[in-house]
């Protein structure tokens, strides 16, 4: 209609061509970036082999996790047993292998749960602010005051012990930290002119939060669930050690540990291995987490 | 709303001389144009074809006050304009004397503290100061839009464009599936010349150069065909060249959607081409209202013959340049009479102590300066004068 206001022509199919290239580039430059931290690349591979490992379990494990043969009771590490066996006779390098799918559930779950929880309470209050946002923010300090752990184990024993109450009990001591970032994110854009925009369009409040608000918050969200994990897995960890969360025969990696205990002095294997296998995974999310936030950063990439 | 939470500092910059807002004038105001016949590029003088009538927009002695803790900054004192369909009206003043405000202000979006304490905004004979919050959001967007100064902070960083023009439909129609929405944006996008609309839709804002995301912006507050386009400076942050581009887009637009604008400006340059009638506002008053050949040729109130002096317009190159002596009031405290009594060479004793209210010249020039008391004073803006 108004060809006289459009620019002079552009070659679109060298355009199209330069921004698939642009495209590329980025993904190139990620790659470096990815390559050039060695930390992040060790994250990667751990958390990789975790997954690889929770899924298949069965054709890693060499014996039944769940299986006692009373009788190798407490055997050392051996060709048959390559992490030895625990008091009952299990074999402990099956039960740290499957342990890897009971980890890895119970931090996805708290995730799932925690994040969107965290995200809505802390947009919402960010966003309409006023009243609402002292209640929800007061309340996020109340959670805030105490340590994660003790949260955790209060809402877990209050739960009763049990895996599933376990994640819930996680869950409610992590939605806080979300909240918190959702909501100051939240601020720091609800002002801005494509905002206000969105109002001038006639949207209402819903639906700026969810379509307009959301989008800009869940880089920050993303990065710190990846930080999180590791604190996730540890809590489950630890609520497994005091009883309040797995409960046996589960293949536990905490509720192992603990087992160990009575037997740390003569079979150390019993409790150190699976402990192992919690600072491994652990430490492998935690750099993988601090890698995705440096290779997000866009200032990383002008070097 | 980041630009009204710095209302204080908006005092301080609106005491620049009158000229500083009037240096970025992409060209000098050339009145002669006027006078030639057929000249296309200027646009239609109120008895031509296209301007009825037909009242779409009557503001009438709207105040809006922003609570501060220094006190209450009166940023509308009384402000009164009409506008007619498929009309263009420009609002024009300084920075600071309340024009974005106002344009705020018809869309209901002040935000709080600031407040609308009196007035009425007739739109299609309904007023919209009644109007329920959730009627107002039917409003806007589908009958009211505005194009923001800033096109690239106008858009969401994270988004597509071409979902962001659809989510206009999207929030409008209910039952319109987001495929049909995108659809049509990108035919509203080739509608703004805008080559390989497709590819372009998917495009996030920071790819787009600073006239490209205008065009986009307008697309968003096109789209769904409003009769009444508010403009706020939708020029001021692009260069020149595409300034044009920008100004000839919104005129064709307008023709093609039958849309009204309200156009605000602080560059007498764009509103002698773009506008078929002026307000002139000073702090937070209307002071004169005309088509654009009356105030540009035969201004009245000595503010508006003020301003348009400070126009370097075919300045001999060693003469200073005029500025109108005095200082633009604080709104904090308004003066009680004319709020430009002041700076007026020629202020009476009486200036300063009542507001003028607004004489009507010809039925289609209101002026409100006590000069020109020998015309009708209008009635309604005589009672609601503060």
């Amino acid at each position: 209609m108004i060809t006289e206001s459009a620019p002079p022509a552009l070659d679109l199919t060298e355009a199209r061509r330069r921004r698939a290239e642009a495209r590329w580039r980025y993904l190139e430059d990620t790659y470096v970036l990815w390559r050039r931290n060695r930390l992040m690349v060790l994250g990667t591979a751990i958390i990789l082999g975790l997954i690889l490992i929770a899924a298949l379990a069965p054709l890693l494990a060499t014996h039944n996790p769940y299986e006692q043969i009373l009788n190798d009771r407490l055997f050392g590490p051996s060709a048959t047993h390559c992490f030895g066996t625990d008091s009952l006779g299990r074999d402990i390098f099956s039960r740290v292998v499957y342990g890897a799918r009971v980890t890895l559930t119970i931090a996805l779950l708290v995730a799932a749960i925690s994040t969107p929880l965290g995200m809505l309470i802390g947009i919402v209050a960010g966003y309409l602010g006023g009243v609402l946002d002292e209640i929800l923010m007061r309340l996020a300090d109340v959670f805030l005051a105490f340590p994660r752990l003790i949260l955790a184990i209060a809402f877990a024993a209050a739960l009763g012990p049990g895996v599933e109450n376990a994640i819930i009990a996680i869950a409610i001591a992590h939605w806080p930290s979300y909240a918190r970032l959702a909501r100051a994110e939240t601020l720091n854009v609800k002002n801005n002119d494509y905002i206000q925009a969105m109002r001038v369009l006639g949207a209402g409040k819903a639906r700026i939060m969810a379509g307009h608000i959301l989008p800009l918050t869940l880089s920050s969200i993303i990065v710190r669930m990846s930080l999180d994990m590791g604190t996730i897995i540890l809590t489950a960890a630890g609520l497994g050690f005091l009883g309040l969360g797995a409960q046996p025969p589960m293949p536990e990696w905490g509720l192992m540990v603990s087992d160990g205990r009575q037997f740390l002095v003569d079979q150390w294997w019993v409790s150190t291995l699976p402990g192992l296998a919690i600072l491994v995974v652990v430490m492998g999310f935690n750099l993988l987490g601090d890698g995705i936030r440096d290779v997000l950063d866009p200032r990383q990439r002008q070097a | 709303m980041a630009h009204l939470r710095r209302w204080p500092a908006w005092a301080l910059v609106a005491a620049y001389p009158v000229y500083a807002s009037l240096g970025p004038s992409r060209a000098a105001l050339h009145l002669d144009h006027f006078e030639q016949p057929g000249e296309k590029r200027f646009i239609s003088i109120p008895t031509e074809a296209g301007v009825t009538d037909d009242l779409l927009l009557d503001v009438q002695g709207l105040k809006v006050e922003f609570p501060t803790l220094r006190g209450t900054i009166h940023a509308l004192q009384g402000v009164t304009f009409q506008l007619h369909r498929r009309e263009t009206l420009g609002l024009a003043g300084e920075t600071g004397c309340g024009k974005s405000v106002t344009a705020l202000a018809i869309l209901r979006l002040i935000s709080p503290p600031g407040r609308i304490s009196q007035g009425r905004i007739l739109f299609e004979g309904r007023d919209l100061l009644a109007a329920s919050e959730a009627e107002m959001r039917g409003l806007r967007g589908s009958q009211i839009s505005m194009i923001l100064q800033e096109p690239r902070m106008a858009l969401n960083p994270v988004i597509r464009v071409g979902e962001q023009v659809a989510e206009t439909l999207l929030v409008h129609n209910r039952t319109l599936s987001r495929r049909a929405a995108k659809d049509r944006a990108v035919e509203m996008l080739a509608t703004l010349g805008i080559p390989d609309p497709q590819q372009m839709a998917r495009r996030h804002p920071h790819e787009l150069s600073g006239g490209m995301a205008q065009r986009v912006m307008i697309a968003m507050m096109l789209v769904t065909r409003p009769k009444l386009l508010i403009a706020d400076e939708p020029t001021s942050a692009l260069d020149v060249t595409i300034q044009a581009q920008i100004l000839e887009l919104i005129k064709a637009l307008k023709r093609e959607i039958n849309t009204a604008v309200l156009l605000i400006t602080h560059d007498l340059g764009v509103m002698a081409e773009t506008c078929d009638r002026v307000a002139v506002m000073y702090a937070g008053i209307v002071v004169e209202q005309g088509s654009v050949k009356t105030v540009l040729k035969r201004p009245r109130h000595p503010y508006t013959q003020g301003l348009l002096r400070t126009i370097p317009n075919d300045m001999p190159p060693d003469q200073p340049l005029f500025s109108i002596r005095g200082q633009v009031p604080s709104l904090l405290q308004p003066p009680t009479g004319c709020a430009f009594a002041p700076r007026c060479d020629r202020a009476m004793p009486e200036c300063a102590q009542t507001v003028p209210p607004r004489y009507a010249l010809e039925p289609d020039h209101h002026v409100a300066c006590f000069l020109y008391r020998g015309g009708t004073a209008n009635r309604h803006d005589a009672k609601s004068a503060r």
